[in-house]
């Protein structure tokens, strides 16, 4: 485990990273951005990976598995909407093909 | 820290590898938070997590590999289609289930690590339990509130001490996951009844809410599913996930706040009163009557306007209107009406809901104004059109005290000269608040559907 202070650092920073971030967004990309972050969080793929590699009795295999499954639509999901809803931005100069 | 420093290449790739998907995370966030910006924002994203995910099969000492490859390939291509197929109307239900998965993701990992047992530091089994209990309430209260959305669950659960019965079921999970953090050799059982308890509370919290407050819902988990991440990084040593997570959880809970301010609610309001479809009671009679218009007439008005704002809420999204309303908008333009969008902050079931289905329909983001920008103009505009908006446009929670949605800030339509109103009914809106706007002397309702209705005014507007 990450040692207990170094830990609280990086929880610390990243917490004040993700609020200085988001602190100025204008309304009209708050549902793109929800979007977005709920992909960024799609990263648990990788730890329910390690957990299902890690895995040796059959209840951990079934539950890591699932784990992995959803943690991949997380991921998956996340990107196409979070894409598809970006795409669709423009602004008065450049019209749609 | 041993882990980070390890001098096995393998360890030195993952590590360096995760470091920069934190990276790519952040700055793509950063890129989506302007619209110049936002669509190369996801691309860095996406290249974090491709990178992230590639190299995590390197990770020594793991086996499975095939039900990992399978696990990815079935979660991945069921997104993947659902995502490509659904309509734009439906987004907010389909970021909920997303969310929903990761959430479940989290208590996964917490589940696999918690039965697994063993010998380790306290702290990582206090953030294993906690990291287990919140994924597994976003779990299941996003799969709730993708039903409700999706109109699977049509009413809101109340019963007498609803309230009391989630705060024993919250003390009694909490008692377990207790139980299993000081006794390491709990068991199996014991971490069985912690995730059941864990999933039931999600999905008891979540049923008497209704449907006008899903977005605050929705987002809220967004940031707990975050927070649940960045738990489970600890556990599993992995700086990425910790990163993301807390990343995530901090600017969810930014954007919950932010939602919640713009409906003049408290987070505890929303969660716990649920006024979402039971408020109808309050507010004053309204004196006066409503006065029907047929399109021909409001087109005639519109198209001699110098100036027309356009105020869409959560039934044009329902209509499917949008593309029709843009066309609208177009002809208005052409014969010099000066046209602009106005936008509430909470209109529609998720923050910039309306911004999203308008900018399917083409609308360029230049033209849509957010409620700070545009409520002055409201003053100097000829016409409004309301279309499908109803609660955010009722001047009741400027001037009367006793109206539930008092001291909500709306967009001031009532203040423009004429004000249309394009409604399916006479009913009252999602709230079950009557609005005084429609019954102003310089208001008139355009009944019907809003999508043919549209097309009529663009049909009229061209014969003008």
């Amino acid at each position: 485990m990450i040692d207990g202070f170094i830990a609280l650092y990086i929880f610390m920073l990243a917490a004040f990273t993700g609020y200085e971030v988001i602190a100025r967004v204008p309304v009209i990309l708050h549902t793109p951005l929800m979007s977005g972050s709920n992909f960024v969080h799609g990263i648990v793929l990788v730890g329910a990976m390690v957990a299902l590699g890690r895995a040796t009795t059959p209840v951990g295999q079934v539950i890591g598995f699932i784990g992995v499954v959803l943690a991949a639509g997380n991921a998956v999901g996340g990107y196409v909407v979070t894409e598809r809803m970006l795409e669709m931005f423009k602004a008065s100069g450049e019209r749609k093909p | 820290m041993s882990d980070l420093i390890s001098p096995s290449a393998a360890s030195v790739l993952i590590q360096a590898s995760y470091f920069v998907a934190a990276f790519l995370f952040i700055i793509g966030l950063k890129r989506m938070s302007s619209p110049r910006t936002a669509r190369g924002g996801i691309l860095w994203a996406g290249a974090g997590m491709l990178v992230a995910t590639v190299v995590t099969f390197a990770w020594p000492g793991m086996q499975n590999y095939v039900l990992m490859l399978a696990g990815i390939g079935v979660g991945g291509v069921l997104a993947w289609i659902t995502g490509k197929r659904v309509a734009m109307t439906d987004m907010p239900q389909m970021i909920a289930l997303y969310n929903g998965m990761g959430g479940g993701a989290a208590a996964a990992i917490a589940a696999v690590e918690l039965y697994k047992g063993g010998e380790h530091p306290l702290a990582l089994y206090v953030l294993a339990v906690l990291g287990g209990l919140i994924g597994a309430v976003s779990f299941s209260g996003s799969l709730i509130a993708f039903a409700k959305l999706q109109g699977l669950i049509k009413r809101s659960i109340r019963y007498g001490g609803q309230q009391v019965v989630n705060l024993v079921i919250l003390v009694g999970t909490l008692a377990v996951g207790a139980l299993i953090i000081f006794n390491h050799d709990a068991g199996a059982t014991a971490v069985t009844l912690f995730f059941l308890l864990a999933l039931a509370l999600g999905l008891l919290m979540t049923l008497p809410i209704g449907g006008a407050d899903m977005p605050v819902v929705i987002s809220l988990y967004n940031a707990l599913t975050g927070l649940a991440v960045a738990f489970e990084g600890f556990v599993l040593n992995n700086a990425a996930m910790i990163i993301a997570g807390t990343v995530v959880g901090a600017a969810g809970t930014l954007l919950t706040q932010l939602m919640a301010r713009a409906m003049n609610r408290s987070l505890g309001n929303v969660l716990f009163s649920g006024f979402g479809e039971t408020a109808a009671a309050g507010g004053g009679e309204v004196q006066g009557s409503m006065k029907p218009i047929e399109a021909s007439d409001a087109a005639v008005m519109m198209a001699f306007a110098q100036k027309a704002i356009v105020v869409p809420g959560y039934g044009m999204a329902v209509a499917q209107a949008q593309h029709k309303i843009w066309e609208l908008a177009q002809q208005l333009q052409s014969r010099g009406v000066k046209v602009k969008f106005a936008i509430h902050p909470v209109a529609g079931r998720m923050p910039g809901h309306m911004n999203v289905l308008l900018a399917e329909a083409g609308v360029p983001y230049d033209l849509i104004h957010d409620l700070e920008e545009i409520n002055a103009e409201f003053d100097t505009a000829d016409v409004a059109l309301i279309i499908g908006a109803n609660d955010v446009v009722n001047p009741a929670a400027r001037s009367d005290r006793s109206s539930p949605i008092f001291g909500m800030p709306i967009l001031n339509a009532d203040k423009a000269k004429n004000v249309i109103v394009i409604k399916r009914g006479q009913g009252t809106g999602f709230s079950g608040i009557e609005n005084a706007l429609f019954y102003l002397d310089q208001t008139r309702m355009l009944y019907g559907d809003g999508q043919a209705v549209a097309g009529q005014l663009v049909h009229a507007v061209k014969s003008v």
